[in-house]
């Protein structure tokens, strides 16, 4: 098939992160990683558990597999069978994640939605985090308010931030000091391009071009999963 | 068995400035918005609330009916942020206790069984215990030695929550998909308040729905479309119209007024 867009190509960067999750609650956060965590479990994750963002757990049918209200949320959560893709208002260098307050605290110059489950969440299961709008603003040196924690504050038996998916790129923190790392970039970007809209210099060292999605999950992604192309409003081509 | 049925006025009667207020629901979810409305037309002050936040945190805000606000967040679910919220915020306007959501269940689940403290690994690592330095941590006693937040009992002096039915005595019950944590919040106040969209003789449903007995409860008020403009399913949805009307009076000073007015009328 042609014409794949920057979209599709995200979402199946989203799919790959739960690659080997089996039965582990997918809690993807925002339209392009619930495509992506729908289409893992459409294709390479068919054990995946996938919540409707309410209390049910779906099939991919739409029936209803499971109950998991909020209060049984946080038991998956201190329990650890998830991975969540949460979003990001600023992301740093050691995967700190900030979705509080820009400025200071006690008085900020942009209050945002509040620490939310972040805390809870990056002490005690795998974590990556999307990134529609990649840019210095977002990849930052150092986050205002820590809420998601990241490699430089880790504490406890399960931290793990997994990855951090893009509009630009594909990036982890798979170097001797946990440093962020550019993984891979979309087609049509370049390493330059995504390092000058990082505010921090990149491990970069052997980058590799994002997979282009099969022919089989750009059919599913296109009649199945988002025939109204939802996914190309929010990451334009 | 006690007749506890009163109005939103006399359920709210009891609180007193400075008093520690409970308010059940998620973000714009079943959300007790009569009784909020009663909060509103009292001359209170200086209240600690308490909420997994949505419209009762702007609207108290708005009142200036809010010294101090413990809470995960704010959102108006469809509307991420709420415009209120924001303004007292980036103006230093109220004190905070911003908690991760499991932490915020911790203490609501300690202070519900009379503990001082739960423990809990979220908060490690992150600002939360930064910006509350009153927040402590716990060894673990055993050979692991893990250190963990000791969340602290969250009392309340008083819960206000909205369910879809109740009985006069204090029975009630939830018919949507979700709790949410009002058994905790009535578990862990002294004086309990539930609104219903309707009061019934008796249940239908099955019983694990019936999510308060009469031991948690010290009032009930009828108040259809009590939770409005929140959702209450499966009686009614969210109003994303007037939540809609909402955010952008809140958003606009000289629009404010005559909302609340409306509102509140």
């Amino acid at each position: 098939m042609s014409d794949i867009t920057r979209a599709e190509i995200c979402v199946t960067a989203c799919a790959d992160l739960f690659a080997g999750a089996g039965e582990t609650l997918a809690s993807p956060m925002g339209l392009i990683p619930s495509l992506g965590a729908k289409l893992a479990r459409l294709t390479t994750e068919p054990d995946l558990l996938l919540s409707d963002g309410e209390a049910f757990l779906l099939t991919p049918e739409s029936t209803v597999e499971g109950w998991l209200p909020y209060r049984k949320v946080f038991d998956v959560v201190a329990h650890g069978r998830r991975h969540v893709v949460m979003g990001a208002n600023q992301v740093d260098r050691f995967g700190n994640q900030n979705i509080s307050a820009i400025g200071d605290h006690a008085r900020p110059t942009r209050q945002l939605l509040g620490f939310r489950g972040a805390p809870g969440n990056t002490v005690n299961h795998r974590t990556s985090y999307w990134v529609p709008r990649h840019s210095p603003r977002v990849l930052v040196e150092t986050v205002d308010v820590v809420s998601g924690v990241g490699y430089d504050h880790a504490v406890g038996p399960f931290h793990d931030i997994h990855r951090v998916v893009t509009n630009l790129a594909v990036l982890d923190f798979n170097t001797p000091d946990h440093s962020m790392r550019l993984v891979s970039t979309h087609p049509g970007v370049s390493v330059d391009e995504v390092q000058k809209q990082t505010s921090f210099p990149l491990a970069a060292a052997d980058v590799t071009e994002t997979r282009l999605p099969t022919d089989e999950e750009l059919k599913l992604l296109r009649t199945v999963l988002d025939p109204d192309s939802k996914r190309d409003r929010e990451v334009p081509s | 068995m006690r007749d506890k049925r009163m109005t939103a006025d006399e359920a709210v009667a009891g609180i007193k400035d400075g008093m520690t207020v409970g308010i059940g629901g998620w973000g714009s979810r079943r959300k007790p918005m009569a009784l909020v409305k009663a909060i509103l037309r009292t001359d209170l002050k200086d209240l600690t609330i308490v909420t997994y936040g949505g419209p009762d945190v702007g609207l108290l805000c708005a009142a200036g009916k809010v010294r101090k606000l413990v809470y995960g967040f704010v959102s108006l679910d469809t509307i991420p942020y709420d415009p209120w919220f924001k303004r007292v915020r980036e103006a230093g306007g109220i004190d905070v206790l911003e908690l991760d959501e499991g932490m915020f269940q911790t203490g609501l689940r300690a202070a519900a069984h009379r503990l001082p403290f739960l423990p809990i690994r979220a908060g490690l690592g992150s600002d939360v215990l930064k910006y509350a330095p009153e927040l402590r941590t716990v060894r673990s006693p055993y050979d692991d030695g893990e250190e963990l937040v000791a969340m602290p009992a969250l009392k309340l002096d008083v819960a206000l929550v909205h369910l879809n039915r109740a009985d006069r005595h204090g029975n009630a019950q939830y018919l949507g998909p979700d709790p949410y944590f009002d058994d905790l919040f009535c578990l862990a106040a002294d004086r309990r308040y539930v609104s219903c969209e309707q009061i019934v003789e008796t249940f239908d449903g099955p019983p694990q729905t019936l999510l308060l007995n009469r031991m948690m409860v010290d009032g009930v008020v009828e108040a259809p479309g009590g939770a409005g403009f929140t959702s209450c399913v499966p009686d009614y949805p969210r109003d994303e119209k007037l939540q809609r009307e909402y955010a952008e009076a809140a958003g606009d000073l000289e629009k404010w007024p005559g909302f609340y007015e409306r509102l509140l009328a």
